[in-house]
């Protein structure tokens, strides 16, 4: 950006606040694409495959979890594009998740006591 | 307002606080679209939460899914997760003509928006009726049904079932009766069920049948609708409204909701179908 002619691509929002947007548009989006599709592709095909063999329960869990967290990231950054965004935003959405982080942890604790729930007729 | 607009470096160069231009570099309706889809995948992590810890609670009578659904249209037999996957498939490849409709938006080509998006939209009916036809063999269940004591035990017939001994019944810890007095006691005192719904289910626990329903009928409606919206933007796209304004956004914004409800299938294909 150190030129100063640099000319910006976007346009203006239109709508009441009219902002300035910059517009990434790149000729190679379309092969990041399809890499994209075909890497999701891979990592499908390959978990309806190992769930079939004999890889015990927990290892294919940890498994199955990874590779959906990799599906997720190729997903949201490439498709959403949220890798192409300003940090800020990138942070505004991703950092609230760290609740849901400790919604899981807190419901790992207190799975543990579900026995106590026995006596319980309805349950 | 140009319609292809640019900007100098001497404007944009101000600081992004400044005004004129979007700090976050996106409009506000993407920004909310953004937010919205925040807090509907706090609805979703929460559903999937509440399911671990019931399936956590209710292991050893929790139906494996591999077992329940192992259908697929016009083919006989026992292909578990195949269907599943074609769908995981489908949702995917929808994704992917959503963000070449996007892409051609840059490229500001109005005719390839709309063919990409009316790919989409056919992706996303095919989805929802993969969807509700999943639903109408769980909901029917098998032919013979599963064995329910007064109890609330629940025992299923062995037939199909892969590397069970045949004419014997599961238990509800996935053993095996073959005793055939015991078979007749039980046969004599239980009640045969049919299929899932919100109170009895004849796979297992009835809490998986609730899940079931839940989370991807409340899926299933978040694709119907964001087959709703596309219908609207692609009718917007041929009416030339976005040639008129100059810009994709909207096209961008639909896009975001949908990549989101593939995204949701992620998460819901590894926690129901795989684990």
């Amino acid at each position: 950006m150190a030129d100063n002619k640099h000319e910006v691509h976007g346009y203006y929002t239109g709508d009441i606040h009219n902002q300035f947007v910059e517009e990434h548009y790149d000729p190679k989006n379309r092969s990041v694409i399809w890499r994209t599709f075909w890497i999701l592709l891979a990592i499908t095909l390959a978990e309806v495959g190992i769930a079939f063999t004999g890889i015990s329960r927990e290892v294919l869990i940890v498994i199955f979890i990874t590779l959906t967290i990799v599906k997720a990231y190729f997903i949201v950054a490439y498709f959403m594009h949220l890798k192409h965004e300003t940090y800020t935003l990138v942070y505004s959405i991703i950092l609230p998740f760290v609740l849901i982080v400790y919604l899981i942890a807190m419901a790992l604790c207190e799975g543990n006591y579900t026995h106590l729930w026995d006596h319980v007729p309805f349950l | 307002m140009s319609a292809e607009a640019t900007q100098t470096q001497e404007n944009s160069s101000k600081s992004i606080w400044g005004g004129g231009r979007s700090p976050y570099n996106v409009s506000w309706g993407k920004m909310y679209m953004w937010f919205f889809l925040v807090s509907d995948a706090f609805t979703f992590s929460s559903l999937l939460t509440a399911y671990g810890f019931m399936r956590h609670r209710f292991t050893e009578v929790w139906p494996k899914a591999q077992e329940v659904f192992t259908h697929f249209p016009f083919v006989e037999g026992h292909l578990p997760l195949a269907y599943v996957g074609l769908m995981t498939f489908i949702l995917i490849m929808s994704s992917v003509t959503m963000v070449l409709a996007v892409d051609a938006g840059h490229r500001r080509n109005n005719k390839a928006v709309a063919l990409w998006m009316f790919f989409t939209i056919i992706g996303g009916f095919t989805f929802v009726g993969s969807q509700a036809w999943e639903w109408y063999h769980f909901i029917e269940g098998t032919e013979k049904g599963a064995l329910i004591m007064p109890n609330g035990d629940h025992y299923r017939f062995s037939e199909g079932v892969h590397g069970a001994p045949k004419d014997a019944l599961i238990a509800p810890n996935h053993s095996f009766v073959t005793d055939p007095v015991q078979i007749a006691k039980i046969e004599k005192e239980a009640r045969v069920v049919h299929g899932a719904n919100l109170t009895e289910n004849e796979y297992g626990h009835p809490l998986f049948g609730d899940f079931f329903f839940f989370i991807t009928g409340f899926h299933g409606f978040h694709v119907f609708s964001g087959v709703v919206i596309n219908i609207i933007i692609y009718l917007n796209i041929l009416g030339g409204v976005y040639t008129r304004r100059g810009h994709y956004e909207q096209v961008e914004k639909v896009g975001l909701y949908w990549h989101f409800v593939d995204l949701v299938w992620v998460f819901v294909f590894t926690f129901f179908y795989l684990i």
